[in-house]
């Protein structure tokens, strides 16, 4: 009986596909990341376990964790209200704690669509989303989004009316920024847990829009 | 008395908020990210470690970073710069010497043509 062959060693745990890496000729940055890292060891500065352990707790931080902001936010009112008061203390009370940093809610209304951006560099709020995709650090993602966000939206899909005010927030190494989508309609009666399933990463960047849910019966 | 009109400042080449652009890199989209390579992940976490640690801060990352100039920005990936800055704060910090990083690498350098056989454990 044939053994069925999955792809367990090709798939991440967030299941993508990892890049290649192991059987590509090896580069010079890759013999300096090797030695600082075996250097640091021998040195007493930090261990192989430390780094491990550095890396599972960020292969840990995914979307859902903002996914998981968003819905409560949606669901329940003085949660919300601490959010916006303060994001880093009641993002941190929920377990997903962004150290020192400032961070910011904002959120989307009926005539306010935000987006998210850095046009320096590359800061994110990787404490709800992870670590940043990589057209969030593209140099035309990071030049445009300032000047013409519209147009920016519509290469994601996203065409809003033109009434509706566009704010674009530049973060900064300290200061951070996470975006609360409009809540679907028709989903009144969904459970909190239901509605983090609608909160997309790019909702939460404003390069996206939360999933509206198909009719019951549809 | 009229104030006299400072001349806008240049910008550096990082700066770049405002500046005209091409499309957003669309084959990088969300639906087809990859997962980071396993040296990539481990520059992230010796970059938060180092700094955790009291090497450097995230500013003195960025002014490695952006003393790299624009040509790096174009011709090295993301955590290939982050590496180079990694690097030259932990040294500037008194991790290592440069002469500790150039044995370590000259060894790394001849255990193999790959990322596997070279970050195998030495034995």
């Amino acid at each position: 009986m044939p053994h069925d062959h999955h792809d367990h060693d090709t798939l991440s745990p967030s299941g993508h596909p990892y890049r290649a890496d192991d059987d590509a000729p090896l580069s010079y940055w890759q013999v300096m990341e090797i030695a600082v890292r075996e250097l640091l060891v021998e040195k007493g500065i930090t261990t192989a376990s430390e780094i491990a352990s550095q890396i599972d707790t960020m292969d840990a931080r995914t979307p859902s964790n903002g996914a998981q902001v968003v819905a409560r936010a949606w669901c329940d009112p003085e949660f919300h209200a601490a959010l916006m008061d303060d994001a880093s203390e009641a993002t941190r009370a929920m377990g997903f704690d962004i150290g020192a940093l400032k961070l910011i809610a904002v959120e989307n209304t009926g005539d306010v669509h935000n987006m998210i951006v850095c046009t320096l560099c590359s800061c994110y709020p990787r404490n709800l989303l992870g670590l940043p995709p990589d057209w969030y650090k593209s140099r035309a993602y990071r030049s445009r989004t300032v000047r013409e966000p519209r147009s920016v939206l519509a290469e994601f899909g996203v065409i809003l009316p033109d009434k509706t005010k566009i704010r674009v927030h530049d973060s900064t190494a300290d200061m951070r920024y996470i975006v609360i989508p409009n809540r679907p309609e028709g989903t009144e009666n969904m459970s909190q847990n239901d509605l983090a399933g609608l909160v997309t990463r790019d909702s939460m960047i404003g390069t996206g829009l939360s999933i509206t849910p198909p009719p019951i019966g549809a | 008395m009229t104030k006299p009109k400072i001349p806008s400042p240049a910008r550096r080449w990082h700066d770049m908020g405002g500046d005209t652009a091409g499309p957003i890199p669309m084959e990088q989209r969300p639906d087809a990210d990859h997962d980071f390579a396993l040296w990539e992940k481990r520059v992230d976490a010796l970059m938060i470690l180092g700094s955790a640690k009291g090497f450097f801060t995230v500013d003195g990352l960025r002014r490695v970073l952006e003393d790299l100039g624009e040509d790096a920005f174009e011709t090295m990936t993301y955590y290939e710069r982050w590496i180079m800055a990694v690097n030259q704060n932990l040294i500037e910090g008194g991790a290592y010497t440069t002469a500790d990083l150039a044995a370590k690498m000259a060894d790394v350098t001849a255990r193999g043509d790959t990322y596997g056989d070279a970050a195998a454990p030495v034995k």
